[in-house]
């Protein structure tokens, strides 16, 4: 039985919650662990926490963040953010952070995938791709196009071939924003998600874009994916994740019901 | 009310702090220890686990918990293997072929059919074994544990036997807990299983604590 997961995530800054609309204009949208525990008692599946702090040099605060989460709540939940190394991600781990997501150094280092599956197995380790549409003459042949650096570097590799030797490499999952979409609420980028849900056989996040419910189902029914992730309708109350396993229920998808 | 000393195996690896402190929040004093006083003394043991099978194992003998583990599975004391702790406690696994495992269980770890995706990264509903409704593991949710949501992350499975308390439906039935004794073992995470996962947990504690009258599933 396949169950999709619903899962909140939560753009951290400094150990606060913020929401990038298109990564850029961020609003603060309270304390990581109240939300956290919040989102765990309306039935949400799993937790991302991405830490978008600037100043990379002082990993201390998302540390802290994973402890405190882990003494508060009691589902799973990803770390992403700054990691860029096996150490970096057992300081997490070890924490109590149950995912660790790499992106900009995994592209840079491939290794550090392998690295860390070996280290704590994939279950542990998540690959976080950030993709773009590309018309240019030299765009990859899936026309999704690999950025990193939170979107401002685009790198010429080829998002669905990543994904595929991400999962290689020993990923246990892989989390798919569409950068076209963040920020946008007009709902996955479909395409880009069935691309690379079809092509891996791990688990996929799709994420990116989601304004409604029914852009949640489209994630599952028509992009394929394992679990869909989003923020701002969830932060801001439009819609609890007790609606969001509601409307995915009435649509026929199979999900742990929020009681 | 006494809390009950419940130790935490720990041999380096993973994430057991959820473990220690989901503990907590059900009553036990968890300790995170190596230390063979220290287990000796503790009124329950948990062995945690993730990542491969061969490397689990390896470093619980690296740590020298592996007869420690043996021995307290036996003592009649309550123990829990968790996920990969769980697999570590049979004979072995097609994970990782020549790498023998603690013998707590009998039989081999299998691999989870390729009709599915591996892993199984995700909730999924316990389906409890005919005559184990009564164990105490699982007794106090409703219904005996049996349709409660609870999260996996697995590749491989034990197959289903005597000691079966229930399994999950992922491509065929595959085992979600099981007894032996006063030995218990979840392929999932009760730490990672929000309400259902404590309340399983709190019963484990409860036992510890001699709170809770101990009932053999009529299967074991």
């Amino acid at each position: 039985m396949k169950v999709a997961r619903v899962i909140p995530c939560l753009d951290v800054d400094e150990g606060r919650v913020v929401k990038g609309v298109n990564f850029v204009d961020l609003v603060d949208a309270g304390d990581p662990v109240e939300l956290a525990a919040r989102y765990d008692k309306q039935g949400a599946d799993e937790l991302v926490f991405l830490d978008i702090t600037a100043s990379s040099g002082n990993r201390d605060t998302i540390v802290e963040l994973a402890r405190r989460t882990a003494e508060e709540v009691f589902i799973p939940f990803t770390i992403g953010g700054g990691i860029r190394s096996v150490e970096d991600a057992r300081r997490l781990l070890r924490a109590g952070a149950d995912k660790t997501s790499v992106m900009t150094s995994a592209v840079q280092r491939p290794e550090l995938v392998t690295e860390m599956a070996n280290e704590f197995g994939s279950q542990c380790v998540v690959v976080a791709i950030d993709a773009r549409r590309s018309t240019d003459a030299d765009a990859p042949p899936s026309g999704f196009e690999v950025f990193t650096h939170g979107g401002r570097n685009r790198t010429g590799i080829d998002a669905v071939a990543w994904a595929q030797e991400a999962d290689r490499l020993g990923a246990g999952e892989i989390l798919l924003t569409s950068m076209d979409r963040d920020g946008t609420r007009d709902g996955f980028d479909i395409q880009l998600t069935a691309a690379v849900s079809n092509a891996v056989g791990i688990p996929v996040i799709a994420s990116g874009g989601v304004g409604s419910l029914d852009h949640l189902v489209e994630g599952v029914t028509e992009g394929h994916a394992d679990a869909v992730l989003a923020a701002s309708i969830f932060h801001f109350g439009e819609h609890t994740v007790g609606d969001a396993k509601d409307a995915m229920t009435s649509a026929g998808i199979t999900v742990r019901p929020s009681d | 009310m006494s809390r009950p000393l419940v130790a935490v195996l720990d041999y380096g690896i993973g994430n057991l702090r959820s473990a220690q402190k989901s503990l907590e929040r059900v009553g036990a004093d968890a300790r995170l220890t190596a230390d063979a006083g220290l287990i000796a003394d503790a009124s329950a043991v948990v062995l945690p686990g993730v990542g491969a099978f061969g490397p689990v194992v390896e470093a619980i003998r690296s740590a020298g918990l592996d007869q420690i583990a043996v021995d307290a599975a036996a003592s009649g004391r309550p123990f829990l293997g968790i996920c990969v702790g769980m697999q570590a406690m049979y004979e072995g696994s097609e994970e990782s072929p020549g790498v023998a495992g603690l013998g707590i269980l009998p039989g081999l770890i299998k691999e989870l059919p390729s009709t599915v995706k591996r892993p199984q990264m995700q909730w999924n509903k316990l389906v409890v074994a005919d005559g184990a409704r009564q164990s105490p593991l699982l007794a106090s949710l409703p219904d005996g544990g049996d349709g409660a949501w609870v999260y996996f992350v697995h590749s491989y499975a034990a197959v289903p036997d005597d000691f079966t308390l229930a399994t999950c439906d992922y491509g065929g039935p595959a085992v979600a807990a099981v007894q032996s004794g006063m030995a218990f073992a979840t392929q999932f995470h009760p730490e990672k299983s929000s309400q259902n996962g404590l309340a399983i947990l709190k019963n484990f504690v409860d036992l510890a604590a001699g709170r809770l009258r101990t009932v053999e599933a009529s299967t074991a």
